[in-house]
């Protein structure tokens, strides 16, 4: 189930970009949508990741990737050296993710990032109906364990794009299997009902 | 031990070799070993460089000390360089005593031991001579070349100097330019032999004596800078040296000091003195960034090899620090670069222990890079 969703995420991704391009995979996992991008899109793919076994993973499958902690590491990244830089849902899990973000934008011509939606009614009404701290499928974590220091909604990304002059080219909502485009005039509504937000900016 | 040294391979390099200092040398000997068969495409070789006390000998059993060879851990039938899959060369750097043109060896000019009359060699130097043991074995491209310490130095320099001689590179533990520090320790260990009376100015060659407690001294230092104190704590604490007590004189009372001890006079059982002078000042003259005037991003530019850098956390003489700067290097040129840091107590040395970790990603790389520079050679 879990990987189920997982792949529609990576193929979202994975439509979102061009063909024969370069792209830097931030928390790269073990490589599954490194591989996917390098196989479907003829991607020259990169990647970076902090744990160890994830990492043996990715040599066992011949995927380049640094070992390596994003929020401090990404310097050593040149300046536009990558089409695409991407960031699957741990946006929220930096201690600094607006500096995190400005360095993505730095060494990514466009940048992808896909967040947990906290404003999805079901960690709504987790909230309002059982005041606690939501734990739901794309947020397993209780509040004590949770990796997640920012938490943010849809929405709250779209206005922090818009606050930092970073412009959104792209923004998709994914629920279960369904993507929509979430644009300024439908984000109330696609805030409630996506799962996860995929952003295309730069 | 030079009878014994008459049955080793040996190339004799023809070509002549104009060494960093302008002399240059020809027609000298190249000791190597070599493990496993190379298959009928010529795909499957991979190149090791040895470290500063190293030799040719990298696993099976060393002909001439008897003893394991240095990378038995790594290297071997089933192991993570799998000899049953893999052809692995090895060759003795110059400058070396195991067979390759070293400063043991008789100047046919004199007739000789050359003793201090040998030239004074570089880590490029060292590698140019073994690219031409590759012509000599057919090898158009190697699969794989790796190496730890000096032997991860050697394999950057023959990445900038052959950027197309092999498909994939593990540099280990190693680092782009000699630092200060590991200046500062290779001074010690010649200081230590130089200080020995026997030495002599490097004649001691003339009289078949060695300056065996400058050399001890020496691989003491070394021995030291290989571990970390951690590891060296765990490993030996204050324990004492089968005894109570202590004997309140300077016999080694403790177990680390009865250790080195031990290392040190072994090692002057199986090395050369003048060999150490001539491989620390090669390892202390190298600087990639030097010699590429651009620095490290141009000794790196248009590199179609594949590159793992490894380094472990406990260590102290090349560290993460260092090689995390090869990899920020090949990332500025493009190059296609994966990097692990192993987390381990046991330090410099970690890389010829059994670090299952670090075993496992060596293994996941090579056999990664096989199938690919299969595909490759295909097509």
């Amino acid at each position: 189930m879990e990987n189920l969703k997982m792949k529609k995420e990576f193929k979202v991704i994975a439509e979102l970009l061009s063909k024969n391009t370069r792209v830097l995979d931030v928390g790269c996992g073990d490589g599954s949508l490194m591989a996917l991008l390098k196989k479907d899109k003829n991607i020259e793919v990169r990647g970076l990741e902090l744990n160890q076994d994830k990492v043996q993973q990715c040599i066992n499958k011949g995927l380049p990737v640094i070992q390596g902690n994003a929020e401090t590491e990404l310097h050593q990244f040149p300046n536009q050296s990558f089409d695409y830089v991407i960031l699957s849902q741990t946006l929220q899990a930096f201690y600094n993710p607006e500096k995190v973000l400005k360095e993505l934008l730095r060494v990514g011509k466009s940048v992808v990032i896909s967040i947990p939606n906290f404003g999805f009614w079901k960690v709504r009404t987790k909230l309002l109906f059982f005041g606690k701290m939501p734990v739901t499928k794309t947020l397993p974590n209780t509040w004590y364990n949770t990796p997640n220091l920012h938490m943010c909604t849809i929405k709250d990304l779209f206005n922090f794009c818009d606050e930092k002059n970073i412009k959104i080219k792209k923004v998709i909502g994914v629920n279960e299997n369904k993507t929509s485009l979430i644009k300024k005039s439908n984000l109330e509504i696609k805030n409630l009902f996506s799962k996860l937000g995929i952003f295309l900016v730069g | 031990m030079n009878k014994k040294l008459e049955n080793i391979k040996k190339y004799t390099v023809s070509k002549p070799l104009k060494l960093d200092c302008g002399k240059t040398i020809n027609n000298f000997p190249l000791a190597y070993e070599t493990y496993g068969k190379l298959n009928e495409n010529k795909d499957n070789a991979i190149l090791v460089f040895h470290a500063l006390t190293g030799d040719q000998f990298v696993a099976g059993t060393n002909l001439i000390t008897n003893k394991e060879g240095w990378w038995v851990t790594a290297v071997g039938p089933g192991k993570a360089i799998d000899t049953n899959k893999y052809f692995v060369i090895c060759a003795n750097v110059i400058g070396g005593c195991m067979g390759s043109l070293g400063p043991k060896e008789i100047n046919p000019e004199n007739n000789k031991p050359y003793g201090l009359d040998f030239p004074v060699i570089t880590i490029k130097d060292m590698v140019k001579a073994q690219e031409s043991l590759l012509d000599h074995l057919g090898i158009n491209k190697l699969l794989c070349a790796t190496g730890g310490s000096m032997g991860g130095m050697q394999l950057l320099q023959f990445c900038a100097t052959f950027p197309d001689k092999t498909f994939s590179a593990i540099p280990i533990a190693c680092s782009s330019s000699h630092s200060a520090q590991n200046i500062a320790l290779n001074e010690l260990a010649r200081q230590a032999i130089m200080a020995d009376p026997v030495w002599d100015n490097g004649k001691y060659v003339l009289k078949n004596v060695q300056p065996k407690n400058g050399l001890a001294v020496a691989r003491m230092v070394g021995h030291i800078s290989y571990l970390s104190e951690k590891g060296m704590q765990e490993k030996f604490g204050r324990k004492l040296q089968e005894k109570a007590d202590y004997e309140f004189s300077f016999n080694a009372d403790f177990q680390v000091e009865s250790y080195l001890r031990h290392q040190g006079f072994a090692f002057v059982e199986r090395f050369d003195a003048n060999s150490v002078l001539y491989i620390t000042r090669a390892m202390d003259y190298f600087d990639l960034s030097k010699q590429f005037k651009g620095g490290l991003t141009e000794a790196f530019k248009n590199q179609k090899t594949k590159f793992l850098v490894i380094s472990f956390s406990s260590d102290w003489l090349y560290t993460t620090k260092e090689n995390k700067d090869i990899v920020i290097a090949l990332n500025a040129s493009g190059a296609d670069v994966s990097y692990s840091e192993i987390i381990s107590d046991k330090g410099h040395d970690s890389f010829l222990l059994n670090e299952p970790e670090f075993l496992k990603t060596l293994k996941g790389f090579i056999d990664s890079m096989y199938g690919k520079f299969k595909n490759e050679k295909r097509i």
